[in-house]
């Protein structure tokens, strides 16, 4: 139990996987506009993630692992995610039109987020049991959810400021990153390896 | 096509319309895997080698794809490059492999590629196609080794170490060090240092575009994948 709290807690902030790992960039710079359109694609992404890395799991196992088709990993995860986000997409219509209307094109790009194959693949590197997979893809995503929230509300504010003509939008956004992961950086004092 | 339209292809792809630092597409490997010039360089070529091959062959068969799976088809072409290029590097430059590890795998869903596949690939003849996903990946090349040469510089003192190791002996030759050892800042190398330099070069495009009297773009995530 206590492992799999510190497994939690090291995947959704020490190894954080926007601002320690890298993934998923695009939709941390090009979503987080607004508070509340970033909650929701953390929400959306959030699902996806735990979905297809629950499928993907199963896939790697039942399916590559027991047939040696391990060079087929790529293609077969990344069908995977696609027919998650489909998914998703069917369900969050379904649940709520208007966030459906909000994420708008920024959802079936969930596909090409590399956060989600990201951590599929971390996975199979990690070689987790089912319940520790499910768990570590679920922690990934939610650490995923809150960078994106407090990286919303910092742009919200960042939008109100003048800044250099040169340094407006991106390069500044990306030194405010800059400064966040270096906070995020203290987490590493909890580390547990 | 003239020639004209390949020069500006070329143009586009490795400054004008440059996939990381206009575009601002495919972040995740440029900030992920420039912690040395040689690791930017090496992600580079392999994602210009899947980019160049897949705009080809978007552009091959762009009559016969229809438009409502276009997307699915893309990345599965996508991915089968991938894999062929993984299972290459795999062979036969194992060490750059064991370096880049999982982005190798992650360029399937780099937002670069993709987004040239629609907008140019699906739209054009072969030739072009294959021009524009070469040099985009080129341009992509190039970004990374400059974010890695920087933050190399920087945090560690030196310009391409390893470069022997990862691409063969004959590249001994432009290992650097410029700084001593020990009076790099470790920061660069840590991830806030990826996000920082990759800013600050944004800003140094648009100051040199400015100086060559172009227009600066303003946009950017916008256009996002």
């Amino acid at each position: 139990m206590k492992d799999f709290v510190l497994m939690m807690i090291g995947a959704a902030l020490v190894n954080n996987v926007i601002l320690a790992r890298f993934l998923g960039l695009c939709s941390f710079m090009g979503v987080t506009t607004r508070i509340d359109t970033a909650a929701g694609m953390g929400l959306a992404t959030t699902f996806v993630i735990t979905v297809s890395s629950m499928a993907d799991w199963a896939v790697q196992h039942y399916l590559l692992d027991a047939y040696g088709l391990g060079y087929l990993r790529t293609v077969t995860f990344i069908l995977v995610i696609a027919s998650a986000v489909q998914f998703t997409e069917m369900t969050i219509k379904k649940v709520s039109p208007t966030l459906f209307q909000m994420l708008g094109i920024y959802l079936p790009l969930i596909t090409t987020n590399c956060a989600v194959l990201g951590v599929a693949l971390l996975l199979v590197e990690g070689h987790l049991s089912f319940i520790g997979a499910t768990l570590f893809a679920f922690a990934s995503s939610l650490g995923y959810s809150l960078v994106m929230v407090i990286f919303a509300g910092l742009r919200e504010r960042l939008a109100l400021v003048q800044v250099p003509r040169l340094f407006a939008g991106p390069p500044i956004a990306f030194i405010v990153a800059s400064l966040l992961a270096m906070a995020f950086m203290g987490f590493s004092g909890i580390s547990t390896g | 096509m003239s020639n004209n339209n390949y020069t500006t292809i070329v143009k586009d792809g490795l400054w004008d319309n440059n996939g990381v630092f206009s575009m601002l597409l495919g972040m995740c490997p440029a900030m992920a895997m420039t912690t040395s010039a040689t690791n930017g360089f090496g992600m580079g070529l392999a994602t210009a080698a899947v980019m160049a091959v897949s705009s080809f062959l978007v552009a091959v068969f762009r009559n016969r794809i229809t438009q409502e799976v276009r997307i699915p088809v893309y990345i599965l072409i996508v991915a089968a490059m991938v894999t062929l290029v993984d299972l290459a590097m795999n062979a036969w430059l194992h060490e750059l492999y064991k370096v880049l590890g999982l982005f190798i795998p992650l360029i399937v869903s780099n937002c670069l590629p993709l987004a040239r596949l629609e907008s140019f690939a699906a739209r054009q003849p072969a030739l072009p196609s294959l021009l524009d996903g070469l040099f985009m990946g080129l341009g992509f090349t190039l970004a990374l080794t400059a974010i890695g040469a920087v933050r190399e510089i920087v945090g560690a003192g030196t310009l391409f170490a390893d470069a022997s190791l990862l691409f063969g002996p004959a590249f001994k030759v432009i290992e650097l060090r410029l700084v001593p050892a020990d009076m790099g800042v470790l920061m660069m190398i840590l991830p806030p240092g990826g996000f920082l330099v990759t800013g600050l070069l944004v800003v140094v495009k648009r100051l040199l575009d400015l100086r060559a009297g172009k227009e600066i773009q303003m946009a950017g995530a916008h256009s996002v994948a």
